[in-house]
């Protein structure tokens, strides 16, 4: 049971989450995520880690509300309890000095390649940031970004910010901002990391995704999280969750996402959603 | 209709299987006092008992059995911690066929005394009469004890220690404490509420429990040994086995860890009053023999599967699951495709699992196992239609403890490597026992290795064996 320090929405549907974890928080390495329950009945939630602070002893993650439990966790405020909060878990992003590094976030992913940026930046790296939303206005973090990156660059699909369009732009937007990048790490959903795969394979440049499949228990038990990197089979809790962006079987993924689709909102339409806000 | 197991001994009221399939209440429904004194009377209180030899722990199987047939169940029960902390669950779960009733000396003859009916019968009854006083605990002696996991071994394991006099920090990276006890067995077989018990008595003996805690990722083996004087790890089971045939990535494809995960620990069968899913499959094919393939398969009758199919490519000879489980199964209607092996699972055109082809195995000469090896029969393809398929082959253990542990030896299917007489690994002051050490194993063997682990951690730092002559 971890108390909440703040639980606040900063643009619409995404949250912010800091609780007292002070063990979570002198563990916790860039990439990393933690496993929580919102409720005592609730399903247990995999949320990479955005930031920490381990004087402190607080961990932060930025979620996306997209079903009843995340419904759940976002009626939680400050003061109340987490049920259940475990972690760090997974493998951390591998920090090393690359030269010039791309990091690319999309929804929550722009949170968790903050820590990220940093850890890059301290060990000599040229760290460029490309964060992309829908519209301005779901934008975040740019300021705490512009302190760890040498440039950020903004992509929106309504073009009410920085380069209109998406990361289905990202070799002509390279371009234009000449960036050669040594390295390309992305955060985000599914289809933005299929993309960006999809863009970097004829550039050549290795690229590192932070993969999001359902998980249980996360702690390399149930077995769900398993998809097929390089031909074999991985389990994005504990080989994971970044994978090399060309190994992975991207439309083996989407399907397996696809699998508790109905059910990850059945239960707001259930009970009505009043219930949940 | 008496079963085979129950010829000449008490039989096991349980639950009629056309009510028991609509729900998720326990099965067995545990012996009656006159029954249980009953089946006790058979015991011919051997001299030099053979059972207790066949008990991974050593219980004092005469000793307490006449005190049923005494009618002094208070004693009895006592009798019966003295030697093993769980008691409710190990006569619910053991594998008593192969074990102490294995031994039985009426055995040889007819059928032996349903030890671990009346092993449960002493639990029950002291959980019907409120929580029996704990044991008196040695003084505390100032040394501090970390325990990897809250299954069968780690919490025997608590329990010894706790008794000896050790400060003992059991670490569980769950949000329930119990292990296998609690994601994998499922509520008709092992009801959550005893398994609670049982860890509420090992708090009830000084036990720190912490949940949610995951070693060798919030704190490493190697931090725990800068607070604890020694640490135990049981860690318990990793990451399932597949049987690598095309389709397993299939929606609709499970492993039994993740299907048992969603039903007991996370109450999927609840859904959605709980808010994690169990996909409600109206026919489901289990791969494997084991009891883990028994419960899963029982599970999704529960579910309200129309047809469930255990397909395992040897005979019911070689099925290794408890008898009792495999008859219930039977009773309940599952359908047992025997000498029958999956090569290939198919998917519809949205990805998930229509069909399960298979093959018709036959068995040949005796393979490295001592059972007969089976061989497939060329051509004898074919198909069965399935919209779930639940594997349960086994797992590895648990990988967390090694990827964060250097110098801790590792066997080539990730299990530690310990010497078997007392759990030492090769590292300094740890010790391991249970599921990640031998791989997947019994509830009873896990809390045997936990048993001689806490002796020599108690060796080793400095307190004797007890025990005079030993």
């Amino acid at each position: 049971m971890v108390p909440i320090v703040e639980r606040r929405m900063i643009v619409p549907n995404v949250h912010l989450l800091t609780v007292e974890a002070p063990e979570v928080a002198e563990s916790a390495q860039p990439g990393n995520f933690v496993i929580l329950r919102p409720g005592d009945d609730g399903e247990r939630i995999p949320l990479t880690i955005a930031d920490w602070d381990a004087d402190a002893g607080t961990v932060t993650s930025v979620f996306v509300q997209v079903g009843a439990s995340t419904a759940r966790l976002a009626r939680l405020t400050a003061g109340d309890q987490v049920p259940s909060y475990a972690g760090p878990l997974g493998c951390a992003t591998e920090i090393a000095h690359f030269g010039d590094v791309l990091l690319i976030g999309g929804c929550y992913g722009i949170g968790s390649i903050y820590p990220i940026a940093g850890a890059l930046t301290a060990a000599g790296n040229r760290v460029f940031v490309l964060i992309e939303a829908r519209s301005s206005y779901l934008l975040f973090w740019e300021d705490r970004l512009h302190e760890v990156a040498e440039r950020v660059i903004i992509v929106t699909r309504d073009g009410s910010r920085g380069y209109r369009g998406h990361v289905t732009r990202l070799a002509e937007i390279l371009t234009l901002e000449g960036i050669h990048p040594d390295r390309v790490v992305a955060h985000g959903c599914t289809f933005q990391m299929m993309t960006v795969a999809a863009q970097t394979r004829p550039l050549g440049v290795k690229t590192m995704v932070s993969m999001n499949p359902i998980m249980i228990d996360g702690t390399g038990m149930c077995g769900v999280c398993r998809l097929t990197v390089a031909g074999s089979r991985k389990f994005a809790c504990v080989d994971g969750p970044e994978f090399d962006a060309q190994e992975v079987d991207w439309d083996e993924v989407l399907a397996r996402r696809e699998s508790y689709a109905a059910e990850e909102v059945s239960p707001l339409r259930r009970s009505g959603c009043a219930s949940h806000f | 209709m008496g079963s085979r197991i129950d010829a000449g001994r008490q039989p096991m009221p349980k639950q009629e299987p056309a009510e028991r399939v609509r729900n998720f209440d326990e099965v067995a429904l545990g012996y009656p006092a006159e029954t249980a004194r009953r089946e006790a009377a058979r015991c011919l209180a051997c001299k030099k008992p053979k059972c207790v030899d066949g008990c991974p722990v050593g219980i004092d199987i005469p000793g307490f059995i006449q005190l049923i047939v005494d009618g002094d169940f208070a004693a009895g029960i006592r009798k019966l911690k003295e030697t093993n902390a769980l008691p409710a669950v190990c006569g619910r779960v053991c594998p008593q066929e192969e074990q102490c009733e294995k031994t039985c000396v009426l055995g040889k003859k007819g059928v032996p005394v349903a030890i671990g009916r009346l092993e449960r019968f002493l639990a029950d009854r002291e959980a019907e009469q409120g929580p029996l006083e704990p044991p008196a605990a040695a003084a505390p002696n100032g040394r501090r004890v970390a325990v990897v996991g809250s299954g069968p071994a780690g919490l025997t394991v608590a329990a010894d220690l706790a008794l000896l006099g050790y400060a003992v920090t059991v670490y569980e990276a769950l949000h329930e404490a119990g292990g296998v006890l609690t994601y994998g067995i499922p509520e008709f077989r092992l009801p959550k509420a005893i398994v609670a018990r049982e860890v509420e008595y090992v708090r009830s003996l000084g036990v720190e429990l912490r949940l949610d805690y995951i070693v060798g990722k919030t704190r490493t083996i190697d931090k725990l040994l800068d607070t604890f004087d020694a640490v135990f790890v049981a860690a318990g089971a990793g990451l399932p086995w597949f049987l690598d045939i095309p389709g397993e990535n299939l929606n609709g494809v499970l492993s039994a860890n993740e299907y048992l995960t969603r039903c007991n620990l996370m109450r999927g069968y609840r859904f959605p009053a709980c808010d994690t899913p169990l996909k409600r499959a109206s026919r489901v094919a289990v791969f494997g023999g084991g009891n883990v393939a028994m419960d899963s398969a029982r599970t999704a009758l529960r579910l309200g599967a129309d047809e469930v199919h255990i397909i395992y490519r040897r005979s019911r000879e070689e099925l290794p699951a408890r008898a009792e489980e495999a008859e219930n199964a039977e009773e309940e209607g599952i359908i047992f495709d025997y000498l029958t092996l999956p090569v290939r699972l198919v998917g519809d055109e949205h990805g998930w699992l229509s069909e399960v082809e298979c093959l018709r195995m036959e068995l040949g000469e005796p393979d490295a196992s001592g059972r007969r090896r089976p061989l497939a029969i060329p051509g004898s393809e074919f198909r069965l239609p399935m919209d779930a398929s639940v594997c349960a082959i086994g797992n590895s253990p648990n990988p967390l403890v090694p990827m964060t542990t250097p110098g801790l030896e590792v066997g080539e299917r990730g299990t530690i490597v310990t010497d078997e007489d007392n759990g030492r690994t090769s590292r300094e002051r740890v010790w391991a026992g249970g599921d990640v050490v031998t791989g997947a194993a019994t509830v009873i063997s896990a809390m045997g290795a936990g048993r001689r682990a806490a002796r020599s951690i108690h060796e080793s730092l400095g307190g004797s064996t007890g025990g005079a002559g030993q």
